[in-house]
């Protein structure tokens, strides 16, 4: 079996990020599009503390990946205020459903 | 038989299967899941890439707060009683197509880039380290993230709470 190397990672990453986007694409539930940009961010951070342990060394990487977990989890908490609030108003969280900004 | 390398594939295989199941599972419960193995997943490699701390706050805060949060959210909005509907797909044509670019044109860069690899060891007691730096060389974005966390508790509770009107 091969090393460990840097490329191991960053391929993971790049699946991660591409599922990440195709559920942000394809889903029509508001819960499950948050859920994709969570893995988006997930696959960021992985990259990020890759990078920080075979390309920069140090721990400049981990603070960055700390700092993205924060904003991912100030993220969900208003984009889940915002996804209730939808619910209050339509009774339904189907994003081809709050279309009312364009009407 | 490298054992590093087999937890590596088995913690890549976790995740990269829980992130398939938040993609393409009908149930939204079910993408619920596979986010709790996918987060799991990504903490391990964490820890192989010796972030500790890093692993440890993936685990607090992803999994004890984001992923309950979002059980909640689906708790509250979603009819899962009917559950083949609760989480349907539009256009999976169009975005297998972009899956498989997007994914197939990092993993290019990422296999073909020669990367600068430094020699450096990594740093063996992240903690320590960590706390350092927080309060010296990234003391201002540690602080602008505290403010960014109140604001956003402050803006998530006035946008979810119910308006209520009085009579006067």
């Amino acid at each position: 079996m091969p090393h460990l190397t840097l490329s191991h990672f960053l391929v993971v990453s790049a699946l991660l990020f591409g599922f990440g986007v195709l559920a942000v694409v394809t889903r029509r539930n508001a819960v499950a599009v948050l859920m994709g940009i969570e893995l988006i961010l997930n696959a960021a951070n992985l990259n990020l503390v890759a990078f920080g342990r075979y390309v920069a060394g140090g721990i400049s990487g981990q603070v960055f990946g700390l700092f993205v977990i924060v904003l991912a989890a100030a993220e969900a908490a208003v984009g889940l205020a915002i996804i209730l609030a939808i619910y209050q108003m339509v009774r339904n969280i189907d994003t081809s459903q709050a279309t009312t900004l364009k009407e | 038989m490298n054992t590093q390398f087999a937890i590596f594939v088995f913690l890549a295989l976790a995740t990269l299967i829980g992130a398939a199941s938040v993609a393409l599972s009908r149930n939204i419960f079910w993408s619920a899941m596979g986010l709790l193995s996918c987060l799991v997943g990504v903490g391990g490699l964490y820890v192989m890439l010796s972030a500790d701390f890093v692993a440890i706050t993936q685990l607090l805060v992803y999994i004890g707060g984001v992923l309950v949060l979002i059980l909640f959210a689906i708790m509250l909005t979603s009819q899962i009683q009917e559950i083949s509907v609760s989480n349907r797909s539009v256009g999976l044509v169009g975005g297998y197509l972009i899956f498989f670019v997007v994914s197939t044109l990092l993993s290019f860069v990422a296999l073909w880039a020669p990367w600068r690899l430094t020699s450096k060891e990594p740093v063996a007691n992240t903690t320590v380290a960590l706390g350092d730096g927080l309060l010296g060389t990234w003391l201002l974005p540690f602080e602008i993230a505290s403010v960014l966390l109140v604001a956003t508790l402050v803006g998530a509770i006035v946008i979810a709470r119910k308006e209520v009107k009085s009579d006067s």
